[in-house]
């Protein structure tokens, strides 16, 4: 069982790396391009658990540890 | 009169403030290793800057769970004094400890300068022997210390004068980071936590260029 999990900066948040990349690909001719952002991804993997355990765990690590709630928001997938 | 610098794996500053505690202030400090469960006998607490656990994660994220932190939070309540340092800043806002956020800064650098900061707020135990305004020039060195809150957040915080430390001029030329409201260093409510990037301890004798950050120590530790 494997968690595969997506952080984002939230809405409003500064994101200087998303803001770089963006004008860097407007500027070589991807105009159509109107935001970048960056975040993190991560993969989990469990043993010996079910998928509702697997879910309940990987909210409550993301909560704990993996994303600061003042800043990121995120969201995952439980794969078998 | 007992001070505790906290060292996490990776911590770098450690040195310097056992440095200016000892001998520069003839106060009685020790280096405490982030394992340890009691602080009961300390009066004043440092965490010092550095790459705690490489900065993996997010800086500050996982050496806010080292045992000692317990420990802080609980000497936190008792309304003990409690610094921290660039990286200690970090790890006290992941904790919890005071608000906000910090984010990777504006321009995506590591930033290793002097600065000049203001002092917004001196009625506190950390910036009593300083006028209010007074601009200090102290060191910064990081990647991490653009200050972020919502703006609910950041509203209360200027209610309760929980700003003590502002990046000055705050302009694109004084603030380096992009913090909000070019914010270099805040404390809790009940003002006995503080907060801030650039390093005091790093510009406490004239040989290093500057002494402004002494009285930092000097109002913490209740020297007169």
């Amino acid at each position: 069982m494997k968690a595969k999990i997506y952080l984002t900066y939230k809405e409003g948040i500064l994101d200087p790396e998303g803001n770089v990349v963006k004008r860097a690909l407007n500027a070589i001719g991807f105009n159509s391009v109107e935001k970048v952002q960056f975040g993190k991804y991560i993969e989990m993997t469990f043993s010996n658990v079910t998928r509702e355990e697997a879910k309940k765990l990987t909210d409550e690590a993301c909560r704990k540890l993996l994303a600061n709630p003042n800043t990121q928001s995120y969201h995952f997938e439980v794969v078998e | 009169m007992r001070a505790a610098v906290i060292v996490f794996p990776g911590s770098n500053c450690d040195h310097d403030a056992y440095h200016v505690i000892k001998k520069r202030l003839g106060v009685h400090v020790d280096f405490v290793w982030h394992t340890e469960k009691d602080l009961s006998r300390y009066t004043a607490i440092i965490l010092p800057g550095g790459f705690s656990y490489g900065d993996y994660l997010r800086a500050g994220a996982i050496a806010r769970f080292s045992p000692v932190m317990d420990a802080v939070i609980d000497s936190a309540k008792k309304g003990k004094s409690i610094i921290g340092i660039c990286n200690g800043f970090q790890i006290l806002v992941e904790s919890g400890l005071l608000p906000g956020a910090l984010i990777t800064n504006r321009n995506l650098k590591f930033l290793s300068r002097d600065v000049m900061i203001r002092v917004e707020n001196n009625e506190s135990v950390f910036t009593s022997k300083y006028t209010k305004g007074a601009v200090l020039r102290l060191p910064i060195a990081h990647k991490q210390g653009n200050f972020f809150a919502s703006p609910d957040t950041v509203k209360k915080m200027e209610d309760q004068n929980q700003i003590v430390f502002t990046y000055h001029p705050e302009d694109d030329k004084g603030n380096p980071n992009g913090s909000l409201k070019s914010i270099a260093g805040i404390m809790n409510e009940q003002g006995n936590i503080l907060g801030m990037m650039p390093h005091p301890e790093r510009a406490s004798e004239s040989i290093l260029g500057s002494s402004d950050g002494l009285k930092i120590f000097e109002s913490m530790l209740g020297i007169s």
